[in-house]
């Protein structure tokens, strides 16, 4: 889904409201993770051809972060959820 | 000039009379007629030139995929250059040029290139004007590039206005023949929100063609039926001279209306667009674009007179022209022997049909000679065909005068939009063609395109996709009933695939616009070139305008045929957006000149310009960057006064544009710790404190000060030009890496109109207007809070900050009142020598003071670099960027770092971009030290001076370098020093 | 079969029919000295430099596709040298004089043609940004030339001067920059390499590499197993996707970029420009179609293709520069796959496996640097030790710090 984006706050919306920054990487590591884990975070990426999960920031609407999971290949989203959600659900 | 106008024709209206010029003759045509049927009518077969051998060229096809008749039409800033004849709809006073000839189109001195075919054959240039190696730019190119191109681009600019909208439906019918027609209907009924779209000036598609009846009626008739119906359907738009050019992702299509490009300019309205771009999003949709129908390779197949069969049918029952007085078919299929039926009703001679079949499986019954199991191998005549040469199956030649040629090869399904998004399309043996690829989610293909021939069955099939398409959606329907269909059987009629006749006398074309022969795209596979796309991009074959509408499958027949293998295995080049060409002006809407992008001002705009503020862009907004008086002609001559005005009385400088964030939340404390690289845990409530951030990697994003106004309530101010970014990236780190902090931000840019008070005198000034004490001991240096003004009449923020260096503040109020509290300040600061300054002197200032801006902070510098490395915190679990700043490059000891740089001569000047090198050296990046960053006249200093970012630089304060700026020819003696030109202790600060 | 006049018109007498294929079409041998995955500009050029200059000529180059499918083929064909790092500047400059040269050196006229590459500038900081590259530069001796308004209008009367959201103030121009016909660039590379006897085998795609312990024993593909001494990857966007296969991830995202080429016009644009208030760029082919491009589309694609909204953004800042283009038509949109590396700059480099070699990481620049890359990567194929003009381009200055970002933005690819 690279034309229309189906917000899960604001519903479908144009790829134009939207500001990308790229892969989820690995999780940010805690303060005292050496540097290699922080190059790993801050550098490498799976880069897959197939499903990509990534940001998604709604900056001309509800301004969240958003997570879709798209396809590389076909350009199809299977999911979008916000982004906050990846971490207070991850801790459960 | 013999008129091949005659009876009928469905399009045009004959009372309205029409004038227009082809390469200034003036001719005339009717309402309703194409420049194409209008110059046929006016027996003007030739009309344009080829591209390589400047071989005469006429009027191939009725429709988009005409590669021959390209002109230029209209003038000045409505000069549309490459115009397709086939689709520009005549009007009174239209201007048309043929292109691509000189001195003109019947006698072109380019044509002497056709003598020099053998050595030019593909890929000649690749093979030759290597020598001398200079001689490609200075001989060899220009002469190409001057033969290069069709029309010529308008330098005036384009009247038009344009637009763009969005629309959207639960079908798209992309196509208005039968069987889109037949799926519009069946939806409309069915009470789905329906688009139908068709390229064309009139609904209909093949249906207009149709000469003869449906059912029990008159094609017409039926026609105007089906298009009663959809008008009085409310749930159905009908966009006519809408070309679905692309399709997207997520069903987006886009669309391009031609609104008002058949109007003469007398009747254009210039509030309407000349073209409108729609983005289409659709949750299903019908594909019925049709079958192009395709030439046959054969000796001479582009002289002026040789015709697609289908189009000689459309130019005589839609147009009433005749397409000759004696004409000629040869065609491998059943289909075009209706042209030969239509042609002999309107009593045209069909002087011969010439079929490959040896056993054609026909009903005709026309008086036309049938000459099976031949070819044309050759055809004659100057600027237009005078005889065909018939190679018969014993070999025998024959030839037969004629003056029109009609000729089909077969369909190729128009695919182009099944396949945009990737799909290849399949070979179809039996349909002799590319089909549709298989499994397109949500497009159902129909009628022609889906290999269905004759009006009956597309009928039919259209209604079926519709009701397919829906049924998608969960949309029960019927499919509509049609006139014929009951009767519509699929009659077998096989096609014999003729890619190329290989008896062919003289060149034969595959793609005309080009000049790619048959003989160029064999020679292409003889030298490797084999692979389609190779043997396209070597051969140019499918590159024209066209993009191969009426040469691509050919091509990969020959291919397929010299190989040994099925046109399948050979497949297609992709299919890319467009369809057919798009203008710029239909893409860009009403996003052009001044409005290309929208302007922000600042809510001080209008208190700038009455001060007679000079305005310059920065990014979005415009800023005032300075403020000449009377007597003032050059800009530095206000700078300088600005800058002496606020070092010595007092200024004020709207700073509305910088970034403001309101913060509020219980974690907001913690969260600006973690966000700036310095403390912010522990900012009391009243306090401004300058902050640094980092991104994650450790170098330094932006600065700016963040206040604290009162228990979780935080205001932060950014940099003008990252002021979104900022804010995005503050919004990541709430959201993304801690949700769990209690925190929540919002931008107040545009809430707040804020100036800076800077200079000796503006505690002075401000006094007048502020009702609290402001004295040094109660609002010191970094105070940040509320304050009461006018009397307790309005509420402002006040923040005793200072970019200049000068005792200074900086207040905000909100918006609305932002002119009248300038005018104010202006007002009681007039016994105070107040002057207003802009963005100039406030940089002469900043540079003065060390101060750094984006012109520093490039994005390529850590704090350290900018001799703010203490400020770091070590103290820290964590921050943004904390760990990736630690990186053995980032504290490099020889990183360019700050410094402050004048010439050793007072009256030298240097260069922002003027790099460093040490004395004595050799000129080389190797021995590159650094780079001036900023540069200013400093009117305190009274000379030159400038920041820059040096190897080891702060070590090295002192020392001589040289200012090299290469571009300018230039060399300056400079002395590094401490980047503080001005008041190095800040005692004027603390003031 | 050398080209030349003569031979071209020596065969226009026997009717073109006695032109040899421009290579072999081998079946792949079991063994290769060195195996290149990746018959694109960058693997070509590899494999002509290995067999020619380096004299290592048992080498195969394994395509998936036909040969120039990738990014060679879909560039907007533009060369430069106006670079502003220390790190870059010398190996584009290196690049630059292999152009100069190229098509005496391979025999194939690619139409190297020096028209000019201009960047304009709207405000003081853009021109000072560019005084500070168009210096480095000249530094390195590479040609640069800062032009004001007026010089402008001489050279490109037709940039909007006169109605403009963002004046144009000047531009920097590089006179050696220029354009050169990106398919032929394949071709030439393709016949010289499979001249010096190099391998170039079209459709055979790389599904896995053979490893034992750190050392590359061969690959797998979908024309068999072929064992190698050494193994390098050119794969441009699907670097991250082969690197898979060796467990290795990479500092790169694979972005698509469309390109445009609009009908033919006479031609009116001599040289390279770029807009400096948005995303365009366009030069005018030697066929008269306007060659033009933008920004990426800014997700992650394997797709080859983009979307309608990049499209109006190109035109939009298209005619923001050039009013005149209103009623020009774009014929054409297509799209490649940019390795986006998170600095900007390409990584050519030896990796954590002994024999594996890898070069990536051009972003949308890849083309202007295909002799030198080839030039380069071969040198560190054959001598284990980077070429002088490539030795900033080292996979480890991420880790270490010392990175090659020409644009200051910092570590997030869809930026660079």
């Amino acid at each position: 889904m690279s034309s229309l984006v189906k917000c899960p706050h604001c519903g479908l919306r144009p790829r134009e409201e939207f500001t990308i920054r790229g892969e989820v990487a690995t999780p940010r590591p805690s303060a005292g993770a050496d540097e290699a884990t922080w190059f790993d975070h801050v550098y490498l990426r799976d880069n897959p051809r197939g499903e990509h999960r990534e940001y998604w920031h709604h900056s001309s609407g509800c301004r969240r972060w958003l997570v879709l999971t798209r396809n590389t290949l076909t350009h199809e989203t299977s999911d979008v959820v916000d982004a906050s959600t990846l971490k207070t659900e991850g801790a459960q | 000039m013999t008129s091949f106008r005659i009876d009928g024709g469905t399009l045009i209206d004959r009372h309205d009379v029409r004038r227009f010029t082809f390469n200034g003759e003036v001719l005339s045509g009717f309402g309703g007629d194409t420049v194409a049927s209008s110059l046929l009518a006016n027996g003007k077969q030739l009309v344009g030139r080829s591209f390589k051998y400047h071989r005469p060229r006429g009027i191939l096809t009725a429709g988009a995929a005409e590669p021959n008749a390209l002109l230029t039409i209209g003038r000045d800033g409505r000069r549309d250059p490459n115009t397709r004849a086939t689709m520009a709809e005549l009007f009174d006073g239209l201007e048309a040029r043929s292109q691509n000839c000189w001195p003109n189109v019947n006698f072109d001195i380019g044509a002497a290139n056709g003598l020099l075919g053998p050595l030019l054959g593909a890929g000649f240039y690749y093979k030759t004007f290597m020598w001398p190696a200079a001689f490609w730019e200075k001989v060899y190119e220009p002469l190409i590039r001057k033969a290069a191109g069709l029309g010529r681009a308008s330098y005036d600019p384009d009247p038009g206005y344009y637009e763009k909208c969005w629309a959207h439906c639960d079908l798209l019918v992309i196509g208005a023949g039968p069987a889109g027609l037949a799926a519009a209907l069946t939806a409309g009924r069915a009470g789905a929100r329906v688009i139908i779209a068709d390229e064309g000036a009139q609904l209909g598609g093949g249906l207009i063609a149709e000469g003869s009846s449906i059912g029990s009626k008159p094609a017409d008739a039926v026609l105007g039926d089906l298009v009663g119906e959809l008008h009085a359907l409310p749930n159905v738009e009908i966009k006519k001279r809408t070309t679905v050019f692309a399709a997207y992702d997520d069903q987006v299509f886009g669309a391009v209306e031609r609104v008002q490009k058949h109007l003469p300019e007398h009747e254009i309205n210039p509030h309407r667009a000349m073209e409108r771009l729609w983005r289409i999003v659709a949750r299903q949709v019908v594909l019925a674009t049709g079958a192009e129908e395709r030439p046959i390779v054969f000796g001479g197949n582009d002289r002026p007179g040789v015709m697609m069969a289908g189009a000689m049918r459309t130019y005589l029952n839609a147009y009433g022209v005749a397409p000759g007085k004696r004409v000629a078919l040869f065609a491998n299929n059943s289909q075009a022997y209706q042209t030969a039926l239509d042609l002999e009703a309107r009593g045209i001679e069909v002087a011969a049909i010439i079929d490959p079949r040896t056993c054609p499986n026909i009903d005709y019954d026309g008086k036309a000679r049938l000459i099976a199991g031949a070819m044309v191998r050759d055809t004659s005549g100057r600027r237009a065909i005078k005889s065909i040469t018939v190679r018969h199956d014993d070999g025998s030649d024959e030839v037969i005068a004629v003056d029109a040629l009609g000729v089909s090869g077969g369909y190729s399904p128009i695919v182009h939009l099944a396949c945009h998004r990737g799909g290849k399309p399949v070979w179809s043996d039996a349909h002799v063609g590319f089909m549709p690829p298989e499994n397109t989610d949500g497009m159902t293909s129909c009628g022609a395109v889906a290999g269905k021939t004759g009006i009956a069955a597309c009928f039919a099939d259209g209604g079926t996709a519709a009701v397919k398409a829906l049924a998608e959606l969960g949309v029960m329907s019927e499919a509509a009933s049609l006139p014929g269909v009951e009767q519509a059987e699929e009659k077998a009629d096989p096609i014999q695939p003729i890619w190329r006749v290989a008896s062919s006398k003289g060149k034969a074309f595959v793609d005309y616009q080009n000049d790619v022969a048959a003989s160029d795209i064999m020679l292409a596979m003889r030298e490797g070139y084999d692979h389609v796309e190779l043997a396209k991009r070597y051969t140019t074959n499918g590159m024209a305008t066209d993009q191969g509408k009426t040469s691509n499958v050919n091509a990969i027949g020959i291919l397929a045929e010299n190989k040994g293998v099925s046109p399948g295995e050979i497949g297609t080049t992709t299919f890319r957006p467009f369809y057919t060409p798009v203008s710029f002006g239909a893409l860009v809407g009403a996003s052009k000149g001044m409005d290309f992008q929208p302007v922000r001002k600042s809510p001080l705009h209008g208190w700038a310009a009455r001060n007679g503020a000079k305005f310059v862009e920065t990014g979005p907004w415009y800023r005032s960057s300075w403020f000449p008086k009377d007597g003032e002609t050059f800009w530095r001559d206000s700078v300088d006064r600005e800058v002496n005005t606020v070092r010595t009385k007092v200024g004020i400088c709207d700073v509305s544009t910088l970034g403001k964030i309101e913060i509020f939340g219980a974690d907001a404390a913690e969260y600006l710790n973690r966000v700036y690289c310095n403390a912010f845990l522990k900012l009391p409530v009243g306090k401004a404190r300058y902050g640094i951030m980092l991104r994650e990697d450790g170098f330094v994003y932006d600065d700016g000060t963040t206040s604290c106004l009162g228990e979780n309530h935080y205001f932060m101010t950014t940099t003008t030009a990252l002021a979104a970014g900022v804010l995005t990236h503050l919004e990541f780190c709430a959201q993304v890496l801690w949700p769990e902090l209690d925190v929540r931000m919002a931008s107040a840019t545009d809430q707040w109109a804020q100036m800076a008070i800077a200079g000796p005198k503006s505690r002075d000034v401000l006094s007048k207007i502020i009702d609290d004490d402001i004295s040094n001991e109660a609002f010191p240096f970094l105070a940040a809070r509320e304050v009461s003004m006018f009397g307790g009449r309005l509420k402002g923020r006040l923040f005793r900050i200072s970019f200049s260096g000068e005792l200074a503040y900086e207040i905000a109020v909100p918006a609305g009142y932002g002119e009248s509290v300038a005018d104010a300040i202006m007002a009681v600061g007039e016994e105070f020598g107040i002057a207003p300054y802009g963005t100039e002197a406030l940089g002469v200032m900043r540079i003065e003071k060390g101060h750094v801006t984006h012109a520093e902070i490039n994005g390529t510098v850590t704090p350290a670099d900018l001799g703010m490395g203490k400020m770091v915190s070590v103290n820290k679990d964590d921050f943004i960027g904390r760990v990736m700043n630690l990186r053995e490059g980032l504290v490099d000891p020889s990183r360019p770092s700050l410094v402050g740089i004048m010439p050793k001569s007072p009256s030298d000047k240097f260069a922002t971009g003027s790099h460093i090198l040490n004395p004595g050296d050799d000129v080389s990046l190797a021995n590159d030290q650094g780079y001036v960053t900023s540069m200013c006249h400093s009117p305190t200093l009274g000379h030159a001076i400038g920041l820059a970012l040096v190897k080891n630089g702060p070590s090295r304060v002192g020392e001589e370098v040289v200012i090299w700026n290469g571009l300018a020819g230039t060399t300056v003696t400079g002395i590094l020093c401490n980047p503080a030109f001005v008041d190095p202790e800040n005692e004027k600060l603390h003031a | 079969m050398r080209y030349s006049a003569l031979s071209l018109l020596g065969n226009a007498f026997s009717k073109n029919k006695n032109w040899k294929p421009a290579w072999r079409n081998p079946d792949p041998k079991p063994n290769y000295d060195v195996i290149i995955i990746g018959g694109g500009g960058h693997g070509l050029a590899t494999a002509y430099y290995l067999s020619k200059v380096f004299g290592v000529r048992n080498v195969a180059v394994l395509e998936k596709g036909y040969l120039g499918s990738g990014n060679i083929g879909r560039n907007t064909t533009i060369i430069r040298s106006n670079y502003l790092l220390e790190g870059n500047n010398p190996f584009y400059e290196f690049s630059m004089k292999l152009w100069e040269g190229l098509e005496q050196d391979f025999n194939f006229n690619a139409m190297v043609s020096q028209r000019g590459v201009i960047n304009l500038f709207h405000s003081d900081a853009q021109r000072d940004a560019y005084t500070r590259r168009g210096n480095a530069m000249r530094l390195h001796g590479v040609d640069a030339e800062l032009l004001n308004r007026d010089q402008l209008r001489e050279k490109l009367p037709f940039l909007d001067y006169e109605n403009a959201r963002f004046p144009i103030m000047g531009g920097l121009m590089q006179a050696r920059g220029g354009t050169v016909r990106h398919d032929a660039v394949a071709w030439g590379f393709a016949r010289g390499a499979d001249q010096n006897g190099v391998d170039i085998i079209q459709n055979c795609e790389v599904t896995g590499i053979d490893r034992d312990g750190d050392q590359i024993t061969g690959v797998q593909t979908t024309r068999g197993a072929i064992t190698c001494n050494k193994l390098a990857m050119a794969v441009a966007g699907s670097s991250s996707h082969v690197a898979k296969m060796v467990d290795m991830r990479l500092p790169i995202e694979s972005h698509a970029l469309q390109a445009f080429v609009s009908e033919g016009l006479k031609p009116f644009i001599d040289t390279v420009v770029t807009f400096g208030a948005g995303h365009f760029y366009v030069s005018q082919s030697d066929k008269g179609g306007l060659v033009f491009g933008g920004d990426i589309e800014g997700y992650n694609s394997y797709a080859q293709r983009g979307n309608l909204a990049c499209v109006e953004h190109v035109a939009e800042a298209g005619m923001a520069m050039i009013p005149a283009l209103s009623r020009v038509r774009i014929l054409r949109s297509w799209g490649g796959i940019m390795d986006m590396s998170m600095d900007g700059s390409p990584i050519m480099d030896r990796t954590h496996l002994a024999n594996l070699y890898f070069n990536g990481g051009w972003c949308y620049g890849g083309f202007k640097a295909t002799p030198a890359s080839g030039y380069c990567f071969a040198h560190l194929l054959a001598t284990d030790t980077p070429h002088e003009t490539a030795t900033a381009f080292r996979m480890d200055r991420f880790a270490r710090g010392y990175l090659l970002d020409e644009k200051g933005v910092g570590a997030q690819a869809n930026l660079h």
